[in-house]
């Protein structure tokens, strides 16, 4: 089974809104926020399963999200930084996304 | 060279030395997360799960249900699956990366809720310590499931 293929498939936009009405492939944003429950070294091995990063970003990534309280840790058009959102809560972290 | 329970083995696959009462243990657990999961209302919805479906736009409610809509039973059916993987292998004494990957998830959820259920902190450590606290067991639960997840984490690293 395919559970991503919905969100692999394009939007349809059927009743813009002020914020759909901005261009899709405006700049998101996916952030990722701290949380006291999830390990530092799960949070590193995921961002570096998802996004592809080495260890060296990921823990970099990771120490700014247990130290800032969040880091930026993707980027890009909506639908891509939804999928991003969908795979991150997939593994428990707390992401949302917003306008850059 | 983890000295953890799990541990990547030459052939590639991982072994997982876990004693009888910690597999039924897991058992136990995990029995109660798919009964949660598999509850008729949008498991979302349950307070005990809230931890588990994040919301992705919280200042915009209109963007948070297209998101709603997108990702529908998408994250409740993955976390079924994974359940089932971990089900399928929780008397293994190994397992191949994939089963592991699902252990791993697993295993987090399920410190998620107990931590959320705690309420724990970044300096909660002395509570993991105190026999007297409470909820001593469920701390000591707690406790035993980032063990292993470090372990699972160390060995998939």
């Amino acid at each position: 089974m395919t559970p991503l293929s919905m969100s692999l498939a394009p939007v349809e936009v059927d009743e813009p809104t002020s914020d759909e009405s901005v261009s899709s492939d405006t700049p998101w944003i996916v952030l990722v926020w701290n949380d006291p429950i999830n390990l530092m070294s799960y949070v590193t091995f995921v961002l570096q399963k998802l996004f592809g990063y080495s260890r060296e970003k990921a823990t970099a990534l990771m120490l700014d999200v247990h130290e800032k309280g969040r880091a930026v840790v993707a980027s890009g058009a909506r639908e891509k930084c939804e999928l991003d959102v969908f795979r991150l809560h997939e593994h428990g972290l707390w992401a949302t996304m917003q306008h850059d | 060279m983890s000295r953890g329970p799990v541990r990547r083995t030459r052939q590639g696959d991982f072994e997982l030395k876990l004693s009888e009462p910690e597999r039924r243990l897991l058992g136990d657990l995990m029995g109660q997360l798919g009964a949660a999961l598999a509850d008729e209302h949008r498991p979302s919805d349950n307070p005990v799960l809230r931890r588990l479906f994040p919301v992705a736009h919280p200042d915009d409610p209109d963007l948070e249900a297209s998101y709603q809509g997108l990702v529908g039973d998408d994250l409740v059916d993955l976390r079924r699956e994974k359940l089932r993987a971990v089900s399928d292998t929780l008397d293994a004494g190994r397992v191949d990366e994939q089963a592991l990957l699902a252990w791993m998830n697993v295993v987090n959820d399920l410190r998620l809720i107990l931590g959320t259920h705690l309420d724990v902190s970044e300096d909660d450590d002395l509570n993991l310590l105190d026999p007297n606290h409470p909820e001593a067991d469920t701390y000591a639960i707690y406790g035993y499931l980032g063990y292993l997840l470090d372990s699972i984490i160390e060995s998939l690293a």
